[in-house]
This record gives structure tokens, sequence and C-alpha cells, in this order.
């Protein structure tokens, strides 16, 4: 007669811990950025279908790396409780931080019951407010616990390298392309230190952007306009504020008369 | 609480369950009371008194398309309300106007507009215009057991394909029946009159700003010939809701642009009642 292995529950938390740990930083990272019109996400993902930035509401939008089935399975979910409960009461109701409570239960369900495997995934979920002040940004790792994080954060394979990266670098009140720019040499720097280079092509960047006169806050920033909020690193140097701003003012005038009009293509 | 039940903020298993990207769908299997038209109402005898929206027109024009309601809603004989809004954006390049009961139509637009931001937000695409049009015929069909006790809700659907890169229009029956129209059309009490104008007055290369007269000037003649249909109100101020759909999306005319046209619509009318005079031959 065999006994079975005793496992403490320490151990056995921490070996699950372990695990979701390890799927999570197989992956790439995602930053997010405020700046000062809203909060920019960019993730590295060569593909153009899945996506690892979407929208969820009007001024809701949700980022995550780890599997895809996964964090998508959990996407789904946040829409359909969006979308629920702004019909049920009002478009107002519906708010970054009930859905980011709702996300910390659904995961801290599944990390502690023994029969699930726990979720490979890291989400953000981020809403943009009227002011700066106003935006609401939670990190939600694979635990079930919740992270109010303010200026930037990071989330994926070399989450601490990368946000200590940004926290020293960031300030409030950076234009697009000056947040866009910092973000992607964040996303550039190798464990060892070395910088890769990532072209506009392996990128997915979204905004949530306040100014937008649309009720729907979420765009997708792409091509053209990507390339050009890339381009330029001579314009916005220390002090050029200015005319950081004129850029984006002409990418964004360009994408509204290139009647894009439509959230996700 | 609708969402959590349990109060505990936890998502019930439907929301993790894979499944369909329709809202609608979502909702029927989900929270079924919350779908209009399930109601259960007992038969009753004669005519229901609910507020009704009145009058619709749509036209096309090389580019796109204009649609427009007037302003009133009727309980009988009694104006329910003057400032009533009958046409919505159902998404960004369409739109959607309602006759028939109020509350129930715009309700059902509400759901509408849900289920093509739904859709695409899971799918990361947008529905065709032909399956945004064949959605809303589906919602008119689960409102059947009401328009059988007489509130029915017939809308008119107009948006801009941008495969075919011009504006189309569709109107429906209560049934749920669907046809496209070519030109022009209109829905409601008043759109027997706001047709017969449209006919005399539509030419297939009408200019926007033409195409935008010619459906005031149809909603005009629709509320002098009926009385469920308001018509310009110059003394509150209170103008048809004009919009129109094109390569640029949907936009919806400001009061002082809508103002102008009425008023000039206005002015000719002091002197030709009737409005413009077609030729006889």
């Amino acid at each position: 007669m065999s006994t079975p292995f005793y496992v403490s529950p320490q151990q056995a938390m921490a070996d699950r811990a372990e695990f979701a740990r390890k799927g999570i930083a197989r992956g790439r990272s995602v930053v997010v950025l405020q700046y000062a019109d809203g909060i920019v996400f960019v993730a590295e993902n060569m593909s153009r279908a899945l996506h690892k930035v979407s929208e969820i509401y009007d001024r809701i939008a949700f980022a995550a790396v780890g599997k895809y089935n996964e964090f998508e399975n959990l996407r789904i979910a946040g829409v359909r409780y969006a979308d629920l409960r702004g019909y049920s009461y009002d478009r107002a109701d519906v708010n970054a931080r009930g859905l980011a409570n709702v996300y910390a239960q659904a995961l801290g369900n599944i990390f502690s019951s023994v029969g699930e495997k726990p979720y490979e995934v890291e989400l953000i979920v981020a809403e943009v407010g009227a002011g700066p002040e106003d935006d609401q940004i939670y990190r939600l790792p694979h635990d079930g616990s919740v992270v109010d994080e303010h200026g930037t954060v990071a989330i994926g394979g070399n989450a601490d390298q990368i946000s200590s990266f940004l926290e020293e670098r960031h300030r409030e009140g950076m234009s697009l392309a000056e947040a866009l720019k910092l973000a992607v040499e964040s996303l550039a720097r190798d464990n060892n230190g070395s910088d890769r280079t990532i072209t506009p092509e392996q990128l997915e960047v979204a905004v949530l952007d306040r100014t937008r006169p649309q009720q729907r806050k979420f765009k997708r920033v792409l091509g053209r306009q990507l390339a050009r909020l890339l381009d330029g690193t001579a314009a916005v140097g220390a002090g050029s504020s200015d005319e950081a701003d004129e850029d984006e003012d002409a990418a964004e005038g360009s994408e509204a008369s290139g009647a894009s009009g439509t959230e996700e293509e | 609480m609708a969402v959590n039940p349990d109060g505990t903020g936890r998502l019930p298993a439907a929301f993790l369950t894979p499944g369909s990207s329709s809202f609608l769908e979502f909702l029927a299997e989900h929270q079924p009371e919350l779908v209009p038209g399930r109601l259960n109402v007992a038969p009753v005898k004669g005519a229901v008194e609910a507020p009704h929206g009145t009058t619709i027109v749509a036209a096309t024009f090389p580019g796109g398309v204009v649609l427009a309601g007037d302003r009133r809603a009727t309980m009988g004989n009694v104006i329910a309300q003057r400032d009533i809004e009958k046409v919505f954006p159902a998404d960004e390049y369409s739109a959607v106007g309602i006759a028939g009961t109020a509350g129930l139509a715009v309700e059902m637009v509400k759901l509408f507009q849900l289920e093509l931001e739904h859709y695409e937000k899971i799918e990361g695409s947008v529905l065709s215009l032909e399956g945004k049009a064949n959605r809303l015929s589906t919602m008119i069909r689960g409102n059947l057991g009401m328009a059988m006790q007489g509130l029915a809700v017939v809308p008119l659907f107009a948006g801009y394909d941008l495969d075919r890169e011009k504006g189309r229009i569709f109107s429906y029956d209560i049934t749920g029946g669907r046809s496209e129209e070519y030109g022009f059309a209109s829905t409601g009490s008043g759109s027997v009159f706001a047709r017969g104008a449209m006919k005399k007055l539509y030419r297939d290369d009408l200019t926007q700003q033409q195409a935008i007269t010619l459906v005031v000037q149809a909603l005009y003649d629709a509320a002098d010939d009926d009385s469920a249909t308001g018509g310009p109100d110059l003394a509150r101020k209170i103008f048809p809701i004009v919009t129109v759909l094109t390569e640029e999306g949907f936009n919806k005319l400001s009061e002082d642009e809508v103002s102008e046209v009425a008023r000039a619509v206005h002015a000719r009318r002091l002197e030709h009642p009737n409005g413009p005079m077609a030729p006889v031959l």
C-alpha cells in the first residue's frame, strides 16, 4: 500500500505560481504608458489578426500576455460583461475598476482551484478619464491580485527590466510620439542590455485618446500613421514638444480624412 | 445586480463559455428577461395606447444616402412628444430611423447598436451592410408578438456600403421582411405623402445638399397631409433630424444646418403652399 505524498499548501501554491510565471515569461512584453491625451498600448506582435490589445468599452481597453486562448477567453468575457452592464444600466456605469474586480475574481478562482490548471496570463485593464489624473490602469497578475498602476506599466517576458527602464524615463504630459518612442525603446532592450531593432511591422499599437470626438475612445494606430509617429527622431528632442505636437496633429488629421473611421481593421 | 446576481463580482460561467459573437444571442441565453419583445403580455381587446413615432424618409445620392425623420410622437389624437428623436446612428457607416411604438423602437435601436458594436469588438471586423440589415430583420421578427397587438416597430435602415461604394436603403415590414429600396423610401404614417413628394422631386444625380432639401420637402408634405407627422416648428425651433452617410461615415446635421434648409423650404411654401411643381409631361 502506498500513501500519497504530502505536499504542503505553500509548496503547492508556489508550484502553481512558478508554472504560471514561466508560461508568461515565454511571451513578448506589452507596455502601457500614459501620455498627455490618453493612454498608449504598445505590444510586440507579428500577427495582424491575433491581437494582444483590444477594445472593451467606450473608455476601456485590455492588454494581455501569455496563452492566447486563455486571455482571448477573458477578453470576450470582459466585452460581454461591459456590454451587458451598459445595456442594463447606462454606458456611464461601466468602469475599469468593476471590470478589474471581475477579472481578479475569475483569475483568483482558477488559480486556487486544485482541479484546474492556472491561467498563464497577465492582464492590463485601463480606462481613460477626462484628464490625466482620472486615468486608471490596473495590472492583473496570474493569481488574481490587482495592482493599481500609474504612469507606466509593463507585463510579459522582461517586465521587471522594462518597468524600471520606463519609470526612469517617463514623465507626465509626454506627447504621443514621445511616449511611443520610449515604449519601443524599452521593448527593444534585450536581457543582456543590448538593443534590438523593432520595425513598425512588428508592433501592435493602440490608444485610448480622450480627445477623440466619438464616444468610443479606442483607436488602433496603424500603417503610415505609426511609421510617421516613430519617425522624426530629430524633431523630438528635449524641449521641442511643440513640434512633436504638430507632428501628432498632422497624423491625426490624415487619419480622419483617410476614412478609416472603424476601430478595427 | 444584473451582471453578477450573487453579488460576489464573479463572472458567471456563461461569460466564459465560447459562443456566438451576437450580443442578442448571449442576452437571450443568459438573461432572457432583458430581451425586448419576449414579454408575455396578456392579449387585450382594442388598440393599446402608447406613443407612436411617425414619418421617416431616406434618399440616395451619388456618394451616399440621407436619412431623416420628423419629431412628433402621437398617442391617439394627442401629441405625446414634440421633439422626439427617431433617427439614430447604428454604427460608423449606417443609421436607422424608426416608426411605430416609440418605447419599443428606441429599445430596439439601442440593442441593434450594441449588437453591431459587440460583433465588431468580438470579431475584430465589421459586418457587411447586408449582414447588418439582416440582423435588424431578425430583431423586428422577434417583436412579432407585440406587433400583433398593435405595438409594431417598422424601421428604415440606411448605410454607406464600403464595398460597393454607394448609399443603400432597406425597408422592413412588421414581420421582419426586408427589401432593398432604390432611390428613395419612406415609412410611418405620413410615408404615403412623403413618397408622393419624393416621386416627383427625386432625380438620381442630386447633390448631397439637394438630397437634404428633398427629404425636408418630403417631410413637409407628410406633415401637411398627415396629422401625426410634425412639420418644422419655427416657434419652438424644432426641426427634423437629418443624417447623412457617406464614405466619411455618419454625420448628423447640426440644428443650425437643418434650420437653414427648413426655413428656406418654409419661405418658399409661403408663396406656393403645395411646394415645388413638376412638369406635367
